[in-house]
């Protein structure tokens, strides 16, 4: 009887209460410490790897241009250096060796950030697009799987996924910018602006928009997928779980079943899935943004691989890098944010 | 008239084999008040009854039959009707609290769905209400603000009785309220549970497949072997003097506490429960009966009133 009681006086608070408080902190902080643990490792592996690259980096940089001989010495300087030398001086800013762009001659860094904004623009309106899209696509063909729209929409966006980002975008720029099958051309070829158009003015602004929907669109319909099939998967799993059956026998209708309870623990996995795909949605932006000449780091790299334009590439690799590495740790850190589960 | 009343229900479930029948010609009635216990092994269909009371079977299995509360058949009435009658007229207190409860909601919001659902108090007291609930299944205020992986087995499965008290149903279904809980708090939630059902003087149907509990805790007992009853009685005198074959190996199977015999040779039945597919003919149960003769596999088992509430479907008992 003694030991009844007691199980029924322990169990009056809930548990780990008190314990919430650290743990949490110690697990935000591991996170931390991981994602900075895998950007030195980034960093370190970025200065090797393109001193493996072949190629003669001389060559590229004084092709087609007039360089007087003290800057080929100065060149030729830096790049006989020690590799120690080199590293220390790469480690103290690894976005530039001290080297331009043998491409542009203009310091690396310049140029990257010149051209990161056109693609956050772009990256982001595709990727919240694709998400909300996809996430309503998923929802709607997860909670009841097997039906005409499940079906319909499954294979439009598995169909759409499995196509190559640029060459949705020709057909895209075919059918809509040069006009084809009688529908007029309506969107431009390429370019974020018309020329002459002022980008700070409300004017400029929508000059922007409808130069960003072609390019916009292709990454959405190509990554819809990714989301909806996620969303779908998510929540045909919480259909079958018993809290379900809970919240209809409560006598709640069928829809805020799957509002209240069924979305928002589809939504969990969901979510973190959308900032974990970040990384492979970047890919996608380098043929996008070919295709479309959209100036951002997509066409920039495009650029610089076709030089090699060595400084150039590996500053944008370290960018990339760097842009995932957070991506993955925003997706971790809004898990514990968002999941009670994890939390405690 | 009978709150709750099952009409030689049937249920069937769809599958790659064909129907397969998990309930077969159930009737039965629970009385306002009363307390009814629902024994058998896995497998024989307990579980699948008790969701036709809310309507709550996948969409993969067919229903026949009537379910009748208050005098309305629930396997009929349209949906909004539906809707009202769950939860406010029959609760649901589930199996394993561990996944019952929505794990991102607060233990006060999940509280607070139902009473706000079926308007049984005004929107102003559903606070009120939640914290009394909490109280009457002995849990402290702190609870409310919990999500549910905060708390322990036993609370969970508390949680789950306020809730399932919160709109004052006249019915509580208690589909294994315990077999997720380890032995001492199985005892305690039990003891709260039944407490509760008493002072407010619900009815119940508590299903479990330990005959020994039900006779402590239920006023009636009805045992179901295959998708049938086989036998109804009182409980402590089902208990006490099992009629069918089965009720019998059922009672054997759980060692009485100062019986020796019992301790020292406790019986299991051999074999498994038919599955649904196969069912035997004549008896189901005759392939693992003890008295079963030949005939048990031919002819249907008749139902034998052995007077004081009690029958018993067999051929081999009674006059």
């Amino acid at each position: 009887m003694s030991l009844i009681q007691e199980v029924a006086v322990g169990g009056n608070e809930p548990q780990g209460a008190s314990r919430r408080g650290r743990s949490l902190g110690l697990t935000i902080g591991a996170k931390f410490l991981r994602a900075i643990v895998t950007l030195l490792f980034v960093i370190l592996f970025n200065f090797f790897l393109f001193r493996m690259l072949p190629g003669d980096p001389i060559g590229l940089y004084a092709r087609g241009r007039n360089q007087d001989a003290e800057q080929m010495l100065e060149l030729r300087r830096l790049l006989n250096r020690p590799l120690w030398e080199q590293f220390i001086n790469y480690m103290s800013n690894p976005f530039s060796s001290g080297i331009d762009s043998t491409r542009f001659s203009r310091p690396v860094w310049e140029m990257i950030g010149e051209r990161v904004w056109p693609t956050v623009l772009l990256l982001g309106t595709a990727v919240a697009l694709a998400a909300i899209i996809g996430i309503w696509i998923g929802t709607r063909s997860g909670w009841k799987p097997g039906r005409k729209f499940d079906r319909v929409s499954t294979g439009t966006t598995l169909t759409l996924y499995a196509m190559p980002e640029f060459w949705l975008g020709m057909l895209l720029l075919m059918v809509f910018s040069v006009g084809s099958f009688g529908i007029p051309g309506f969107f431009p070829v390429g370019g974020i602006v018309s020329p002459g158009v002022d980008t700070s003015t409300p004017i400029g602004w929508f000059n922007v928009l409808w130069h960003m929907v072609l390019p916009c669109a292709t990454l959405t319909l190509i990554y819809l997928a990714d989301y909806s099939l996620v969303m779908r998967a998510s929540l045909m799993d919480e259909r079958k779980q018993e809290y379900i059956g809970l919240a209809r026998a409560k006598g709640l209708r069928d829809s805020a079943v799957r509002k209240r309870h069924a979305v928002p623990n589809a939504l969990l996995p969901t979510i973190t899935l959308i900032f974990l795909s970040l990384g492979f949605v970047v890919t996608g932006a380098i043929t996008v943004e070919t295709v479309f000449s959209w100036p951002g780091l997509g066409l920039l790299s495009y650029e610089a691989l076709r030089g090699p334009d060595i400084p150039l590439l590996q500053a944008i690799f370290l960018l990339f890098s760097i842009a995932v590495i957070c991506a993955n740790l925003i997706a971790e850190l809004l898990y514990v944010l968002i999941d009670p589960r994890v939390r405690s | 008239m009978s709150f709750l009343e099952f009409c030689d229900v049937h249920v069937e479930y769809a599958s790659n084999h064909g129907m397969l029948p998990a309930v077969r010609g159930v009737s039965l009635a629970v009385e306002p008040g009363e307390t009814l216990g629902i024994a058998g092994e896995s497998g024989c269909g307990k579980s699948t009854l008790a969701a036709t009371v809310l309507r709550l079977l996948p969409e993969s299995a067919a229903v026949r039959g009537k379910v009748l509360i208050d005098g309305s058949d629930v396997l009929t009435m349209g949906w909004g009707q539906l809707r009202a009658v769950r939860w406010s007229q029959a609760a649901i207190v589930f199996q394993g609290a561990m996944h019952a409860l929505n794990p991102v909601q607060r233990v006060r919001d999940q509280l607070a769905e139902p009473i706000r659902l079926h308007r049984t108090v005004p929107s102003s007291e559903v606070g009120e209400r939640v914290r009394n609930l909490l109280e009457q299944v002995g849990l402290a205020k702190s609870v409310t603000k919990a999500y549910p992986n905060e708390l322990s087995g036993g609370q969970r499965q508390r949680v789950m009785i306020a809730m399932a008290l919160a709109c004052e149903p006249d019915l509580i279904i208690a589909d294994e309220p315990t077999t997720a809980l380890d032995v001492m708090v199985q005892a305690q939630v039990l003891r709260v549970l039944t407490g509760l059902v008493h002072d407010l003087n619900m009815g119940m149907i508590l299903i479990s497949h330990d005959l020994g509990v039900l006779a402590t805790t239920c006023d009636r007992i009805a045992v179901m072997y295959a998708g049938r009853i086989v036998e109804t009685g009182v409980a402590r005198e089902l208990f006490d003097a099992p009629e069918h074959p089965y009720t019998r190996a059922l009672a054997a199977a759980f060692p009485r506490i100062g019986d020796p015999l019992a301790r020292y040779a406790p019986q299991g039945l051999p074999g498994d429960p038919p599955s649904l597919g196969d069912i035997p003919t004549g008896c189901a149960f005759h392939p693992r009966c003890a008295i079963a003769i030949a005939s048990c596999s031919e002819s249907a088992p008749r139902v034998v009133e052995l007077g004081h509430h009690r029958t018993v479907v067999c051929n081999l008992v009674g006059p």
